[in-house]
């Protein structure tokens, strides 16, 4: 915890203190890629609404962006003290390869313990994004590839960058997965009129398997199936995960995502002959983000139904129903021209987040399974320029066991304070 | 220029302390170390080599087990952690089922998956059965926390309790559990032995268990359905195969094995509360005076043992280790060891207390959870404890008041 304090002493002695300037104002160099469509952007968009530098005379433009942190947090007194993480480095390649048909790609380093709860073995390298996109008209347009399931909001608009929190949304990435991807194909397309801006997404991908049902949480975890790549060329049920998304925006007042992904989760059948059911998994997601006009408060709020079939012969440990989502409120308080920066912002924020890895009632009992948890994470933030983001933020979060129980070395009141920066680049 | 980032320099501390300040309202930052009188899982005093041991333990015992570590086929929990929420009491959701036997002359239906039900299984497979012509019982996994004080109680103090009771004026008797002993099980030191090879036994709701040892490895074994290397065989479901002959590979290895034997007999016992409270002190008078201690013992001393913080101490367990006729009324025609199929350990009142914060803010007492509340516990205790019972139910309401809230303060 001192050194998340003597981070912030120094934060404050740059405010305070004029620098001189030691680079190169790399802006110099920036030739931002060209938008797809049009000026108007729906969530759907975020994979290409990034800062992409485009090299030379070439087709390629490149971007990415990194994340760091350090971290104190205590559970029931228990700390393991002071945690410098580094927990994503991220390459962008994008490449127009002919009108209407384009490439991007994303490929990551990642070790976030916040976000993987034990279930991937260290970090992460490795092709989180790669497809090809051919518009045949802004109403249809096809992408194949390694692509981003359109599943709420949170899993195709994720980037550090972005949010005022040094963690991703607990219940976007430990109860759905975060930065879900799978090889697969579908289509989209976006219609603007005046304000107003629709979007349609609906792709089949691989899927799920039965590790989220079957994993060292001992509950109902979707993230479980990230940590196997097999997935990547195999598919364990053999029937595609199906994902659609409607989305409305308004320039004026925000963008409300309504999403679905289901499918077979299971292995049912091994060497031709059928050993089990097929049992599917069904996500119901609903999303929003939006800006008070006049406060230009922004809101992003995120909130997901899971429903999985469980065999009746299970341990009810493994939920058949989870619940949980998350609301951030960002509040610029001071925006304008900053020591050197002609565009920076200082922000307050706070997130309210809930989840309930066990919404349901114990068969033996009648009474309610909890396993769940409540936290609360205020925030201040620094913005030097829209791209980069220096934040601070403090977590309170308490959790209850499948029994209620909220006494234990893992489950106790949790707080925590960090410190950390993401930036594209 | 300065002027104004010193501004937002204030701004900045104020606001994010104000935020801090509002959330914990008086709370501190940062949470406190639990009370040790409201939670478990502490260790008793270690040294360093053991208590990272112990924590090596900790983290294996709440392990969630998966078909990859050895999960299944049949079980009834992924974890020790399932039936042991915080080294408490269980939950009914993980209540055992064991079938098979009615008398000291062992197991009849071995060979149709008893002693114990896998009452979940792995998806594919079909859940184990009672045979037909099985007697059953249900068990509720009893309190983790002071079980290694229990086992380094030596052979002759439980020996002495039973000889005590011979002319107990509320018929209470009571007498040692002797039991076979598996090959891979050592006897402790000080041991006594019957006459036919049996030892006394003291662990389960039956007290048919030798040691922490054995326990680790039937709970591995039967309730989660993982192999070791002391006991090799995975339960079936005999409906739809044959009783294993070839032992497997074990799932567990035998440090992993070790750490989770180690953690649970350095767990600290629990902790009273409250316990210079005028109502819980006239209520644990009550509590002596009509009965419940001749068999709800307050004070055994252990022995030796070579975990020095083990070692001669006297502590509060509220049990006597004996099996006692409970009455028809707690008869489910099945047992283990010598033990009648009315006849139950007392079971250690530490820990009562806590029973609502593991168990959904309810309570499930007696080897079954039948009971919903201490006072009915009481009721229904029967056959040789039956005196103490009727006792507790003459006493005026403030009495009865008071022994309930000594009991919760244990």
């Amino acid at each position: 915890m001192k050194i998340i304090l003597s981070a912030l002493f120094i934060t404050i002695l740059l405010f305070y203190f004029q620098p001189a300037s030691a680079q190169i104002d790399s802006s110099l160099l920036n030739t931002p890629a060209k938008k797809d469509t049009a000026k108007h952007t729906l969530s759907m968009d975020a994979i290409y609404n990034r800062p992409f530098k485009k090299l030379g005379s070439s087709s390629l433009s490149i971007g990415g962006y990194v994340e760091s942190d350090v971290q104190y947090t205590n559970t029931s007194g228990i700390t393991n003290g002071d945690q410098f993480q580094f927990r994503r480095f991220s390459l962008f390649v994008s490449s127009t390869i002919a009108p209407h048909i384009k490439f991007l790609s994303e490929i990551e380093y990642e070790d976030d313990p916040s976000g993987d709860a034990g279930e991937a073995a260290g970090p992460e390298f490795g092709v989180e994004y790669a497809a090809l996109d051919i518009e045949f008209n802004p109403l249809l347009n096809l992408r194949g590839g390694m692509i981003l399931n359109p599943i709420g909001g949170f899993n195709e608009n994720h980037d550090g960058p972005k949010y005022e929190f040094t963690d991703r949304p607990i219940a976007m990435t430990q109860m759905l997965p975060d930065t879900w991807n799978n090889p697969g194909f579908g289509l989209y397309g976006k219609k603007y009129s005046g304000h107003w801006m629709y979007g349609y997404e609906a792709y089949v991908t691989g899927g799920f398997n039965d590790s989220i049902i079957n994993n060292s949480q001992g509950k109902t975890f979707l993230p479980a199936a990230k940590s196997s790549i097999t997935r990547f060329n195999t598919s364990a049920s053999g029937e595609p995960l199906y994902t659609g998304k409607l989305s409305f925006g308004n320039d004026q007042i925000g963008e409300l995502g309504l999403s679905y992904m289901g499918g077979v989760y299971n292995t049912w059948r091994v060497e031709g002959a059928q050993v089990d059911n097929k049992r599917s998994v069904n996500v119901f997601d609903v999303n929003f983000n939006g800006t008070i006009p006049g406060l230009h408060t922004n809101i992003i709020s995120e909130w997901a139904w899971i429903f999985v079939d469980i065999p009746p012969d299970y341990t009810p440990e493994y939920a058949h129903k989870q619940f949980g989502g998350f609301i951030d409120i960002v509040q610029p308080i001071i925006h304008g021209h900053i020591l050197d920066w002609d565009n920076a912002t200082v922000n307050i924020a706070v997130r309210g987040e809930y989840v309930d890895w066990n919404d349901g009632n114990f068969a033996a009992t009648g009474q309610k399974m909890y396993n769940d948890l409540w936290s609360i994470m205020p925030a201040i933030s620094f913005r030097p320029t829209p791209q980069t983001v220096l934040r601070l933020n403090y977590r309170r979060q308490t959790q209850n066991d499948i029994t209620g129980n909220k006494i234990g070395a893992a489950i106790g009141p949790t707080a925590g304070l960090s410190f950390g920066l993401s930036t594209y680049f | 220029m300065k002027k104004r980032n010193l501004l937002i320099l204030i701004l900045f501390i104020l606001t994010f302390s104000a935020t801090i300040v509002s959330i914990t309202s008086c709370n501190k930052i940062f949470p406190e170390m639990i009370n040790p009188e409201n939670g478990l899982c502490g260790p008793i005093t270690l040294t360093s080599s053991q208590t990272l041991l112990f924590s090596e333990g900790n983290d294996q015992f709440f392990a969630n087990r998966t078909s990859a570590t050895g999960l299944g086929p049949y079980f009834v929990a992924t974890g020790c952690g399932s039936c042991h929420s915080s080294d408490n009491r269980g939950h009914p959701f993980t209540i055992l089922t064991r079938f098979g036997q009615t008398d000291s002359t062992g197991n009849k239906f071995l060979a149709e998956g008893g002693p114990q039900l896998g009452t979940f299984c792995l998806p594919g497979y079909t859940p184990e059965t009672i045979p037909a012509g099985a007697t059953s019982t249900k068990l509720i996994a009893p309190i983790t926390a002071g079980v290694g004080f229990l086992e380094a109680v030596p052979d002759s103090e439980i020996i002495a309790m039973a000889d005590a009771n011979v002319n107990n004026p509320n018929g209470v008797r009571g007498h040692p559990n002797y039991n076979t002993i598996p090959s891979y099980v050592t006897p402790l030191s000080g041991a006594i032995p019957r006459a036919d090879g049996k030892y006394i036994c003291r662990f389960g709701r039956k007290a048919a268990v030798y040691n922490l040892f054995q326990q680790v490895a039937m709970a591995y074994n039967h309730d989660m359905g993982i192999t070791s290397n002391y006991m090799p065989y995975n339960p079936f479901n005999y409906l739809e195969e044959a009783v294993p002959t070839t032992p497997s590979t074990p799932e567990i290895d035998n440090n992993t094995f070790y750490s989770v034997v180690f953690y649970v007999t350095a767990l600290q016992t629990p902790i009273q509360r409250n316990a210079t409270d005028a109502t819980v002190i006239q209520g644990q008078n009550a509590f002596v005076k009509i009965g419940c201690a001749d068999c709800h013992k307050q004070n055994l001393t252990t022995g030796y043992s070579p975990i020095q913080g083990l070692a001669y101490q006297t502590f509060q367990p509220f049990t006597d280790l004996l099996v006692h006729d409970m009455g028809p009324g707690d008869d489910d025609h099945y047992t283990e060891g010598d033990a009648l199929t009315s006849e139950w350990r007392t079971t250690p009142l530490w820990g009562l207390g806590l029973a609502p914060g593991v168990q959904g803010g309810d309570v499930y007492l007696m080897h079954d959870g039948r009971a919903h509340s201490i006072q009915q516990a009481i009721q229904m205790h029967g056959g040789e404890s039956a005196v103490s019972a009727a006792n507790f139910s003459k006493l005026s309401s403030a009495d009865q008041t008071s022994v309930i809230k000594f009991l919760q303060s244990l």
